[in-house]
């Protein structure tokens, strides 16, 4: 009983975890195949477009400009050690739109907005919200789910691309007024060694970290619990669950544009 | 005419219905009544498929509702929530005339800004309150616009869960008189849930008593206070001693 009841535990804890994927997978395949299927509530994806895209530009926006001025001092000091400072430029570019940008961006977002869908379709679940719409002859996947996953998988890419584009200015920010960089070098640098693709893969990237970011907010606020700590219980695990997927489909990404 | 034949439902190890009949006829008023818990709403849920039932039948003028046309079936009901489940992030108007800008029987936004504004009134809401949102409005208020939502498209069948919960006396005395005039205004056949005695009194032609999961009593409400049942006595004179388990 004592050699047999952790691995119980671990049995239990595996299978309740594939349950979970299975369920998050079918529910975002019903969201897929509605995607297609009208009704089309424009309205709602407008106002998805508005509150996920625009809204989280400056979260995003913030975080880019930092990450590109640390990224920068990060390389040159490590460059310094084999006298390569001049790689500063070209490595802050391909860093920023191949990795931090889409992945922090996606974080980002993931934090925001994950957590503020979930917490308002739990609140709207709670309420009975959810049940009043489907009276009213309205289905809730179509209407809260099917715009705000449309809208996070096409607006997060243009979030990234911003990003990249901030992002590389605090990298040139700093490298011109911190690491004496020659302003048009620089910039010059950054243009000619960054190729289409370096930015093309970020974007997929966010558009993946997109679509994962809505559906994971979509499902937790559907399934949350009764009262106050039953939605806080769906947010938490909203958050905690996009930003696992999408540091794990970053990785699955990344390898898969790595090897083609 | 609304129809249930043993229904049962059970969530997990809780046993909720335990084989419900009942039979609520065209343009009556039924009130369902029993304590907390004992699957009122959950009747309710299944009659509009909210819930599936795992055994039995519910059939609305002879058409089993799980086999019926969703939409063409839904859209002969209206309902007014517990706790109004108005929407937030849509003004008042657009909560009530939320059927008639959507679906097969969709109209124009300015008709349907009319209807809702009609309705308001017949709630006896002012048109002012139509651009306001469901935060900006009092407990009462978002019952009214609740029950507005629920007769904008003229429904065969209104349900009414917990209408006068969490408002005053006098409160509770408008939505009573309202859901009653409404009622027999449009000849609606209606299915109220409530635990309070006042409504049961104002709105319904006839009671049914749910405990244990099965209808314990049914029967006009001129029948109700002269009924030897004991469950149905101590439930509606408020007494902690009887039949019914109170816990102290």
């Amino acid at each position: 009983m004592i050699v047999t009841a952790p691995l119980a535990a671990l049995g239990r804890f595996v299978l309740g975890a594939l349950a979970l994927a299975g369920r998050i997978a079918l529910f975002a395949a019903e969201a897929l195949s509605h995607l297609l299927r009208p009704p089309f509530y424009t309205r709602e994806f407008l106002h998805a477009c508005l509150q996920i895209g625009w809204l989280s530009l400056p979260v995003v926006g913030l975080t880019a400009v930092f990450t590109g001025g640390a990224l920068a001092l990060q390389i040159y000091s490590g460059g310094a050690r084999f006298s390569a400072e001049s790689v500063v430029p070209s490595i802050v570019a391909i860093g920023m739109t191949r990795e931090l940008g889409p992945v922090l961006g996606g974080l980002m977002v993931a934090a925001r907005v994950a957590s503020s869908i979930a917490a308002e379709i739990g609140t709207m679940k709670v309420t009975e919200q959810i049940d009043a719409l489907v009276t009213l002859s309205t289905n809730p996947m179509k209407y809260l789910t099917v715009p705000r996953v449309l809208a996070a998988t096409l607006t997060v890419p243009l979030l990234v691309g911003v990003g990249d584009v901030i992002g590389i200015m605090g990298g040139w920010i700093v490298g011109v007024s911190r690491l004496d960089f020659n302003s048009a070098t620089y910039i010059k640098n950054t243009w000619d060694f960054l190729e289409f693709w370096d930015v093309g893969s970020g974007l997929v990237k966010g558009a993946a970290f997109g679509f994962i970011v809505a559906v994971m907010g979509c499902y937790h606020g559907m399934q949350s619990g009764r009262g106050a700590q039953g939605v806080g219980r769906a947010t938490k695990s909203a958050v905690v669950g996009a930003s696992i997927l999408i540091l794990g489909a970053n990785y699955l990404l990344t390898e898969a544009f790595f090897s083609a | 005419m609304i129809d249930l034949r043993d229904v049962h439902k059970a969530f997990g190890t809780n046993q909720v219905l335990r084989g419900i009949d009942l039979t609520i006829p065209t343009g009556e008023s039924m009130v369902i009544i029993g304590g907390s818990g004992t699957g009122k709403s959950v009747l309710l849920k299944c009659i509009l498929g909210l819930v599936h039932p795992d055994r039995g039948t519910i059939t609305l003028d002879g058409e089993d509702v799980a086999t019926a046309a969703r939409d063409a079936f839904l859209a002969r009901f209206g309902m007014l929530f517990q706790g109004g489940a108005l929407f937030d992030s849509l003004p008042v108007w657009q909560n009530v005339a939320f059927r008639l800008l959507r679906g097969a029987r969709k109209l124009p936004k300015d008709q349907a800004r009319e209807v809702a504004i009609e309705k308001l009134r017949r709630v006896g809401l002012k048109p002012e309150v139509a651009d306001l949102f469901p935060a900006e409005l009092s407990g009462g208020m978002q019952k009214r616009v609740g029950l507005a939502r629920a007769i904008a498209a003229e429904p065969e069948v209104i349900f009414f869960d917990e209408p006068t919960t969490g408002l005053d006396p006098i409160m509770s005395g408008v939505i009573n008189e309202l859901i009653r005039e409404i009622v027999v205004e449009m000849g609606a056949t209606a299915m109220t849930i409530t635990h309070d005695m006042t409504s049961v009194r104002a709105i319904a032609d006839k009671v049914a008593m749910i405990h244990g999961g099965r209808v314990r009593w049914t029967g006009p409400i001129a029948e109700m206070d002269t009924t030897p049942d004991p469950y149905v006595q101590q439930f509606i004179h408020g007494r902690a001693e009887g039949p019914i388990e109170s816990v102290r």
